[in-house]
C-alpha cells in the first residue's frame, strides 16, 4: 500500500514535467519567431546599406526605376499621416473613454463597449474602400484640391482605426483610478466635470499616454487603407498645403512594389531596408508604451 | 442646545434593502468636536458621507429623514451640491494626495472654485497649512511633489486642502487610521486648535482616540444611535448597558 502511491506520484511528476516543458517551449518559441523575423529582415535588407550610397538612401527622391532610393519622403509621409491620425484620434478617443467610463449610464456603457470593439474588427480594406469613394470625393469638393487622396484623408481613416485601441486602453486606465480620488475631488466642492478633468484624467495620465502610443503603433504599421487613400506620390511634405496633398508611406511602398520586384535586386533589398526602419520604429514605440506601463506598476499606483 | 449647527432628523439609509442607519436623530453643536463611534458596520461612515452628500453618486441607495445645516435642508431642491461640499469639507481614512505639488494640492479646491487672486491664494496656502500643523515642515518645499511627504504629512496636507476652502463643518473619517502615534498626536492637536473655528465631526479609529478628543460622542450599533452625550458622561457613566460594555472593552 506504500509502493503504489509512490509510483503514481512518480507518474504525476513526469506528467507535470512534460506539460511544463511544453508550455515553456511554446512560450520561448514566440520570442524565437520574433527574432527569426528580424533576422530575415536583416538578411534581406542589410545589403541595401552597402549597395546604395547613404546620400542616395537618405535622399529626397524615391524612383527605383532610376536607381533613386531616397527613403526620406516615405519616412516623412508615414510620420505626417501618423501624426495627423493621432491629433484627430487623441481628443476623440480620450473623450469617448471618459464618456463611457465616467458619464454614460450603465445601459449605454453595455451597448457602447462591444460596439467599440466591433470597430476594431472592421477589415482595413473596407475602410479604405469607404475612404476612397466617400471621404476622398468629399474632401476634393469641399476643399477644392486636385485630388481627394491626401495625407488628411489617410490620417482620418487611421484615426478611426486607432480609436478602438485608444478608447479601450484609456478606459482601463480611468477604471484603475481609485474611487477615493473621485471622492476627494467631489469633497472639495468640484462638480462632476471638474473632478473628471482635473482629478481623474490627470491621475490616469500614464495609462492614457500608453493608449496613445499603442494607437500610434497601430497607425504607423497600417497598410491597406492608407495605400488606398493617400495617393501614393512620394513627395517631400514641406509645403504648407502638404496635409491636403498626396503622400506615400513606408508600408504602402512595400505593399505596392514588393509583388513586382525582382528577387535579390537592389530595389528588393531597399524595400526590406524600409521594413527594417519600420520594424525598429514600431518596436521603439511599443517599448516606450511598455515602459510607461512598467513605471506605473513599479510605483504601485497612478502617481 | 440652542440652534445646532447640524440637525439630523430621523435619518435612515439603505444600500438596496440593507438598512445601515435607522431613525438617527441628533443635534451637532457648532465649534466643537463630535465623535461618531461604534463597531465596524454600524453606519458611522455612511452617516458622515450623507452630511456632505458624497453618497449621491452611489447607486441603489435610499434615504429617509432630513439633515439640516444651519436650519436648511441639505437635500432640498434649492441646494447647489458643490457649494454644499465647499461648506462641509471631508478628510478620508487614507491620505489621498492628488497628483501634483504640495502647493497645488492645497489650492486645488480654491482654483476649482475659480479663485485666481495670487495674494489671496498665497494667504490661504499659509493659513491652511499652519492650521493643519504642517506649515513649518513644508514651507521651504511647497513646489515638491505631494507624494514626497510621509504618510502623516500627507494626511495633514489633506486636512489643509479641506481647510483652504474655509468650510463651516469638517468631516473626518478615521483620519489617523494609517498613521503612527506621533503623527496621530499632531493631527489630534491640530483638531483642538481647529474647533475654535469649525464644527468637527470625526469617526475615530479607536475608543481611546474617541475619549481623548470628543466634546460629545455618539455611540452607534448596527445602524442605531444607542447613546449621545458629552464626553465625560458617556465614557465614565454611560446610561446604556451596551455603551458601557463597548467602552469598557467587553465587546467590539
Amino acid at each position: 500500500m506504500v509502493a503504489q502511491p509512490r509510483a503514481e506520484a512518480a507518474q504525476a511528476g513526469w506528467r507535470e514535467f512534460i506539460i511544463e516543458a511544453l508550455i515553456r517551449v511554446l512560450g520561448f518559441s514566440t520570442i524565437g519567431f520574433v527574432l527569426l523575423i528580424f533576422l530575415f529582415l536583416l538578411r534581406e535588407g542589410v545589403p541595401t546599406f552597402y549597395e546604395v550610397s547613404p546620400s542616395n538612401l537618405f535622399g529626397t527622391h524615391w524612383y527605383p526605376t532610376f536607381d533613386l532610393f531616397g527613403t526620406l519622403p516615405l519616412l516623412l509621409g508615414s510620420a505626417l499621416v501618423t501624426v495627423t491620425a493621432i491629433l484627430i484620434a487623441l481628443p476623440l478617443g480620450v473623450a469617448t473613454a471618459v464618456f463611457v467610463r465616467e458619464v454614460a449610464p450603465d445601459w449605454a456603457r453595455e451597448v457602447l463597449k462591444p460596439l467599440i470593439e466591433v470597430l476594431a474588427g472592421i477589415p482595413s480594406v473596407v475602410l479604405g474602400f469607404f475612404g476612397m469613394h466617400v471621404i476622398a470625393p468629399l474632401i476634393r469638393e469641399t476643399l477644392g484640391v486636385p485630388t481627394g487622396l491626401t495625407v488628411f484623408t489617410g490620417g482620418l481613416l487611421l484615426a478611426y482605426m486607432a480609436l478602438p485601441t485608444i478608447i479601450s486602453v484609456a478606459e482601463d486606465a480611468l477604471d484603475a483610478v481609485p474611487k477615493s480620488f473621485r471622492d476627494a475631488g467631489l469633497a472639495m466642492g468640484a462638480t462632476q466635470w471638474q473632478t473628471i478633468w482635473r482629478v481623474v484624467v490627470p491621475a490616469a495620465r500614464s495609462g492614457i499616454t500608453t493608449a496613445v502610443l499603442l494607437g500610434m503603433g497601430r497607425a504607423i504599421g497600417e497598410t491597406m487603407a492608407v495605400m488606398m487613400v493617400t495617393g501614393n506620390a512620394a513627395r517631400m511634405p514641406f509645403t504648407l498645403d502638404s496635409l491636403f496633398r498626396p503622400a506615400r508611406t513606408m508600408t504602402a511602398t512595400i505593399a505596392a512594389e514588393m509583388g513586382e520586384v525582382a528577387q535579390g535586386s537592389t530595389h528588393y533589398h531597399a524595400l526590406f531596408g524600409i521594413a527594417i526602419i519600420l520594424f525598429l520604429l514600431t518596436f521603439l514605440i511599443n517599448l516606450v508604451a511598455a515602459s510607461t506601463i512598467f513605471k506605473k506598476q513599479r510605483r504601485g499606483g497612478l502617481r | 442646545m440652542v440652534d445646532p449647527k447640524i440637525h439630523l432628523d430621523k435619518v435612515s439609509y439603505a444600500y438596496g434593502d440593507n438598512w445601515v442607519l435607522r431613525d438617527v436623530t441628533l443635534d451637532i453643536a457648532a465649534n466643537s468636536v463630535t465623535v461618531f463611534f461604534g463597531p465596524a458596520g454600524s453606519g458611522k461612515t455612511s452617516l458622515l458621507r450623507l452630511i456632505n452628500r458624497l453618497n449621491d453618486l452611489v447607486e441603489g441607495t435610499q434615504m429617509k429623514g432630513r439633515i439640516l445645516l444651519d436650519g436648511q435642508d441639505i437635500y432640498g431642491s434649492d441646494i447647489h451640491v458643490p457649494q454644499l461640499r465647499q461648506r462641509v469639507g471631508m478628510v478620508f481614512a487614507l491620505p489621498l494626495p492628488l497628483p501634483g505639488t504640495i502647493r497645488e494640492n492645497v489650492l486645488y479646491g480654491l482654483k476649482l472654485a475659480g479663485i485666481r487672486d495670487t495674494s489671496r491664494l498665497d494667504e490661504s496656502l499659509e493659513r491652511s497649512l499652519t492650521q493643519a500643523a504642517l506649515w513649518e515642515e513644508v514651507k521651504d518645499r511647497l513646489d515638491d511633489p505631494s507624494t514626497d511627504l510621509s504618510g502623516g504629512q500627507q494626511q495633514r496636507l489633506c486636512i489643509a486642502r479641506s481647510l483652504a476652502l474655509e468650510p463651516d463643518v469638517l468631516l473626518l473619517d478615521e483620519p489617523t487610521s494609517g498613521l503612527d502615534p506621533i503623527s496621530t498626536r499632531k493631527v489630534e492637536d491640530s483638531l483642538f486648535a481647529l474647533k475654535q473655528q469649525y464644527s468637527i465631526i470625526i469617526v475615530p479609529h479607536s475608543i481611546q482616540q474617541a475619549a481623548r478628543i470628543a466634546d460629545q460622542a455618539a455611540f452607534f450599533l448596527m445602524g442605531e444611535l444607542v447613546e449621545y452625550a458629552p464626553r465625560k458622561e458617556l465614557f465614565t457613566q454611560p446610561r446604556d448597558k451596551r455603551t458601557e460594555d463597548y467602552v469598557t472593552g467587553r465587546f467590539g
